[in-house]
């Protein structure tokens, strides 16, 4: 991949582009930041992935519910040894604020962020807030490369002193509308500057397959790692939900089936017909279910030629992220040790 | 045009109540055709704001007037007479006209009765439409003659977002994605490959971002400016 890179060959010497240049299969995980200022959460959930993943991706107000920032998270993950991807929306911050929260992030030992636009703010806990969308996401990532490339601001003036050197990353949901536009839109963003892509939940192996066809066609898988996401899911109704609700999210009828079968020995009864006990146990049988079919898109999804790796949402469940890993032999996670300089 | 729509009755009634003589501006431009403060609905208006008040107790001297264009100074100086007998002004001009008698009358007091809403047109018969935001810079050469600043919920320029399902926008069903119109478009067009290209941020200093604006036309200046 033909990119400035620092004096030690990487981009931004991050653990993630290690993993990746190496040429191993990249784990991440999502972490979703409190609602408050407890920093003890973070390191709660911070516990439940060392070692499972590469790198920690952690949302930037999602779905636009004020939270912890992204920074403020990455930062004590960072001091918790483990390596955080800051996402950064163009919802709330315009160019100006953007820029000086990266020099922050990098200043802070922060070398990931995953670029996006943001969900609209009316979907949020404050609907009423003024949005900004003074870039779009295509527009960040120029923004970011041009910082760390050419030392530059994204006004054109120079940047004295200290760049911020970040493995730039991307999301792409390759299902979303216009279906046939998007690997295009996925070119886009690689030639504005994005090293690494995550993907919309992928649940629908064979359409995740077409489209990987038309990235492997554009030259895409060599130009920018992809990593495919996954997830497990919790419950059908959460499933069905989804499929319903979430826009670029294919869940096929028989994933849904399949749990539907987890939760049989509890079927015919109402909400109000079971006990708790009952209630728990067939939630866990779901939940059982729903790793496992986790662990079989992984072990699909590792097939497709150009997939470099897979970002696991299991966001409020990081626990399942674990025997996810493992289940899918995933586990143990790789050292790369950081090339002489 | 511009498309405003009616305040609330009640929110009105409160606006003018400490007043006794009332003037019902409306105008004869953009908020005529639709249907929200043209001559039609400065009557009804009026009418509705005086059994109101005689049915509280409060008779009120409610009249009503409509100019061509409230937003033209010329047409104003044609009511002043009324205007400067009024102890309110109930405009039911859009934005720019209540501003233009609060200009023309330093004296009056003036109240909105309508809320401007947006450049747009009808749809169909009821039903209005954004179409501009007036950016400053159009940039509908780029994107098939729709508007992505107005019409895409995040005003985005490289594409749509993840949000885009079905043809509507993530915001709500009701949406059309301003996006999926401009992909459509252009694709039957041919045009499509416009949309690989990168558009680079836009100066958002044109727009309001740069302050109120202005225009000025050397050419059509009365007086010599140098
Ligand atoms: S690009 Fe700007 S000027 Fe043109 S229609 Fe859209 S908002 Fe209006
Ligand atoms: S769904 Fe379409 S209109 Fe809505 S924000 Fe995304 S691109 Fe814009």
């Amino acid at each position: 991949m033909a990119q400035l890179t620092s004096s030690d060959g990487y981009l931004s010497g991050s653990n993630l582009e290690r993993v990746l240049r190496a040429g191993h299969f990249a784990v991440t995980a999502e972490l979703g930041p409190p609602q408050s200022a407890d920093a003890e959460v973070i390191r709660r959930k911070a516990a439940l992935l060392r070692g499972f993943c590469d790198a920690v991706n952690i949302t930037d107000n999602q779905t636009a519910i004020v939270r912890m920032s992204s920074i403020g998270a990455g930062a004590i993950l960072a001091r918790e040894g483990l390596e955080p991807v800051i996402q950064v929306t163009c919802r709330d911050r315009n160019r100006l604020a953007i820029q000086s929260d990266l020099l922050g992030a990098y200043a802070l030992g922060i070398r990931n962020v995953l670029c996006l636009t943001g969900d609209h703010q009316t979907f949020g806990n404050h609907p009423e807030a003024k949005n900004v969308f003074d870039l779009d996401s295509v527009q960040l990532i120029q923004m970011v490369k041009t910082l760390r490339d050419e030392r530059t601001f994204q006004c054109g003036e120079p940047l004295r002193g200290t760049e911020p050197r970040f493995f730039i990353g991307a999301a792409e949901s390759p299902f979303a509308d216009p279906v046939e536009f998007r690997p295009y839109r996925l070119a886009k963003k690689i030639k504005a500057g994005a090293n690494f892509i995550q993907t919309q939940l992928v649940f629908d192996v064979a359409a995740f397959e077409l489209f990987m066809e038309k990235v492997r066609s554009l030259g895409l898988h060599q130009q920018a790692y992809i990593l495919a996401g996954v997830g497990p899911l919790k419950s059908p109704a959460m499933a069905k939900y989804m499929k319903e609700n979430v826009p670029g999210i294919l869940i096929p009828d028989e994933l849904i089936q399949k749990l539907e079968e987890a939760g049989k020995p509890w079927a015919g009864k109402s909400k109000d017909e079971l006990t708790k006990e009952e209630k728990k146990a067939r939630s866990e049988a779901w939940k059982q279910k729903g790793i496992e079919i986790c662990v079989e898109l992984i072990q699909r999804i590792m097939q497709i030629e150009g997939v470099a790796g897979v970002h696991i949402m299991a966001i409020e469940w990081e626990e399942a992220v674990e025997p996810i890993v493992k289940g899918a032999g995933l586990y143990p996670r790789p050292v790369v040790e950081p090339l002489p300089a | 045009m511009i498309i405003a729509e009616q305040k609330p009755f009640e929110e009105i009634k409160r606006s003018i109540a400490p007043a006794h003589k009332v003037l019902v501006v409306g105008c004869g431009t953009c908020v005529t055709v639709c249907f929200a403060g043209g001559a039609r609905e400065a009557a009804i208006l009026a009418a509705s704001l005086r059994m109101a008040f005689k049915l509280n107790g409060d008779p009120k001297e409610i009249t009503e007037v409509t100019v061509q264009r409230q937003c033209e100074w010329e047409y104003l100086d044609a009511v002043a007479e009324q205007v400067g007998k009024a102890e309110v002004v109930l405009s039911l001009g859009c934005g720019v006209g209540v501003q233009a008698i609060a200009e023309r009358f330093p004296r009056t007091w003036v109240v909105p009765g309508l809320n401007t809403s947006f450049l747009g047109m009808p749809a169909e018969q009821g039903v209005w439409v954004e179409r501009c935001a007036a950016c400053g810079d159009c940039i509908l050469g780029l994107t098939a003659g729709i508007c992505p600043i107005a019409r895409c919920s995040k005003s985005l320029l490289n594409g749509p977002c993840g949000g885009s399902q079905d043809g509507h926008c993530e915001v709500n069903a009701d949406i059309p994605c301003g996006w999926q119109l401009i992909y459509d478009r252009l694709k039957a067009l041919g045009k499509v490959e416009m949309l690989y290209e990168i558009r680079p941020p836009k100066n958002w200093r044109a727009s309001r971002d740069g302050g109120p604006r202005k225009i000025v036309r050397p050419d059509l200046r009365l007086i010599e400016e140098e």
